[in-house]
């Protein structure tokens, strides 16, 4: 037993040793929902025998989400073990988690895993998944994305993949990590900036602007064979990319007649169509996610605002009527809602526009927010903001009630994007 | 070397030498009198400078072609008159050298949106691009970018510092 404890403590600061080296994202929560259904997890029969404690992972998924109440047990419970549904019932618990984890011959893993619904009594869900060491992670959040669909009703986001920018003294990377901040990479070094960072609808490029030519040119990098392509280096600035859902596709703000306006491309940069022709400022285009309509934001009546066009060009419609200063527009999966940046009184803010009803409900509290991003289950809203004199990454959901923010230890973190559903 | 700090190191050779001298003076002898220089203007020992024809004014720290900025107000993307006559020598300057190419740099303060920051910086620097281009300069020549609010030339997040970067430069390549 002392041997096992020992083991894992090793473990554990090997982990931590390798975090810190990796420049960590720290989590921290500072909302949770108006409904919070209380689960029970049980610790997953051997889980010490892996590198990762996954039921660690997946309560503190649970916890982030601002949805659960997280009853710990006490003990381990197998999933083929009997469990009396009833009694969780009355310790309060609405669902039960329960699970193992066996270490394979070649050094895998299977991890099983089950949920009750101790109301019903009955089975909710349950899977296997065989894991290398360095896939155990992903199996968590798998199992997270798993209660969090069958009890909330919408696929969890735990399992995905985040990109932003970080700024330490005059480098700047563009960095990959997990949606709770683990697992930092460096895809992209540079002493020059790099913003507007954009993941493609399959997960396996980004796209971003990068200063290193002294003007702003717009790449295409391909994460898992570091090809860069060049999309668009036109005379005066290229920027603001953005996927068409199918990823054929990549809208940009170019500036190469003079006025920076609304283009779009192939996505290797062939085939440039202008789509806006105005003498003010058209950027900032987003695909809608079924691809049939491209926000923008415009300056045209006079101030910045949100506008809305056929993702083929033609009339543009004004989606943004409140304040004089509305840019960044994002539009959630469902389509059904507008996230945006608005400046009222000097403060920039994250704000959300339901368009049916044009109401829109204010998320932050804080002054200089910046580029949006929905979650890919449309549950929650990244973005950029200021953390003392530093800039840090918050999370915050639709209804403005879920909050937790990311920062790193050194430098600023900006320019969030929240990656795709991924296998 | 230039004729004071000459004349200073003269004068303090001289006063080391009559330091460690230990020949007594003969206060009998008359100091003899130089006559004074004539009351004229030029100093035979002036050195008046000539510039040939292929020195380059570009580099003249003290011309106006050292001035290589242009500021805006907040959200303005107006070149206002007190630049004319910067632009107008930079103008003049690129239709006697054809050869010159500049980049003009836009930038903005740090307040607001990257990429709309980003467009309003290209609008200054366009602005600037279609003085000179009204100014006779060819398009050949002109380059205009934005860095938006990415290359800020003063941190700080005071009025003072904001004026300072919302700026067009032209950068000469």
């Amino acid at each position: 037993m002392t041997k096992m404890i020992f083991l894992r403590s090793i473990a554990a600061i090997g982990f931590m040793i390798a975090s810190l080296a990796h420049a960590q994202l720290r989590v921290e929560i500072s909302g949770v929902g108006a409904n919070q259904i209380p689960v029970a997890i049980a610790g997953f029969a051997d889980e010490g025998t892996a590198p990762q404690q996954i039921t660690a992972i997946i309560k503190a998924d649970l916890m982030r989400s601002g949805y659960f109440k997280i009853i710990d047990t006490g003990s381990a419970i197998s999933e083929t073990s009997q469990v009396n549904l009833g009694e969780w019932k009355t310790q309060g618990a609405d669902a039960l988690v329960v699970g193992s984890v066996q270490r394979l011959a070649d050094g895998r893993y299977d991890v099983r895993y089950r949920l009750m619904d101790t109301i019903r009594s009955a089975n909710l869900s349950g899977f296997s998944q065989v894991a290398g060491p360095d896939r155990l992670r992903v199996a968590a959040h798998k199992i997270a994305d798993d209660i969090y669909e069958k009890l909330i009703g919408v696929p969890g986001a735990f399992s995905t993949r985040i990109a932003y920018i970080t700024k330490s003294g005059n480098e700047y990377r563009l960095e990959v990590a997990d949606a709770d901040g683990e697992g930092t990479q460096a895809a992209l070094r540079s002493n020059e900036p790099i913003i507007s960072p954009a993941w493609s609808p399959d997960g396996t490029k980004v796209a971003y602007v990068s200063f290193e030519n002294k003007k702003p040119v717009v790449y295409v990098q391909d994460l898992t064979t570091r090809r860069r392509t060049v999309i668009a280096n036109h005379r005066g600035s290229n920027s603001a990319p953005s996927w068409s859902p199918d990823g054929a596709r990549l809208a940009l703000a170019l500036s190469r007649n003079g006025f920076t306006q609304v283009y779009v491309a192939n996505a290797d940069g062939s085939g440039l169509r202008q789509l806006t022709n105005t003498n003010g400022i058209e950027t900032e285009p987003q695909f809608s996610a079924d691809g049939s309509y491209i926000y923008f934001t415009s300056d045209r009546s006079g101030g910045p605002q949100v506008y809305r066009m056929g993702a083929n060009g033609g009339p543009a419609q004004r989606v943004t009527f409140h304040g004089n200063y509305n840019i960044s527009p994002r539009i959630s999966p469902d389509g059904k809602t507008l996230a945006y940046v608005s400046r009222r009184e000097g403060r920039f803010q994250l704000y959300a526009l339901d368009l049916a009803s044009g109401q829109e409900l204010r998320l932050s509290d804080t002054a200089r927010d910046e580029s949006p991003s929905f979650s890919p289950n449309g549950k929650y809203i990244m973005y950029a903001t200021e953390s003392g004199r530093r800039g840090s990454l918050a999370v915050v959901s639709v209804d403005g009630r879920v909050k937790h923010r990311l920062t790193t230890q050194a430098g600023d973190v900006r320019e969030p994007t929240w990656g795709p559903f991924m296998k | 070397m230039r004729i004071t700090t000459l004349a200073l190191v003269i004068s303090g050779v001289f006063a080391l030498a009559a330091c460690g001298s230990s020949v007594k003076l003969d206060d009998n002898v008359k100091v003899e009198e130089r006559p004074s220089t004539p009351a004229s203007t030029t100093d035979a020992r002036t050195v008046a400078p000539v510039n040939t024809g292929s020195v380059d004014p570009l580099n003249d720290p003290q011309g106006i072609l050292a001035k290589r900025s242009v500021y805006f107000d907040y959200d303005s993307f107006i070149v206002k008159d007190e630049f004319t006559p910067v632009l107008e020598a930079h103008a003049k300057y690129l239709t006697a050298n054809k050869g010159r190419k500049i980049v003009i740099q836009g930038n903005t303060d740090e307040r607001g949106g990257r990429e709309y920051n980003l467009a309003l910086g290209q609008k200054r620097a366009e602005a600037v691009r279609k003085s000179m281009s009204l100014l006779g300069v060819s398009d050949a020549q002109m380059e205009a970018v934005s860095f938006g609010k990415e290359k800020p030339k003063a941190t700080g997040s005071d009025e003072a510092a904001w004026a300072e970067n919302r700026r067009a430069d032209l950068a000469y390549q």
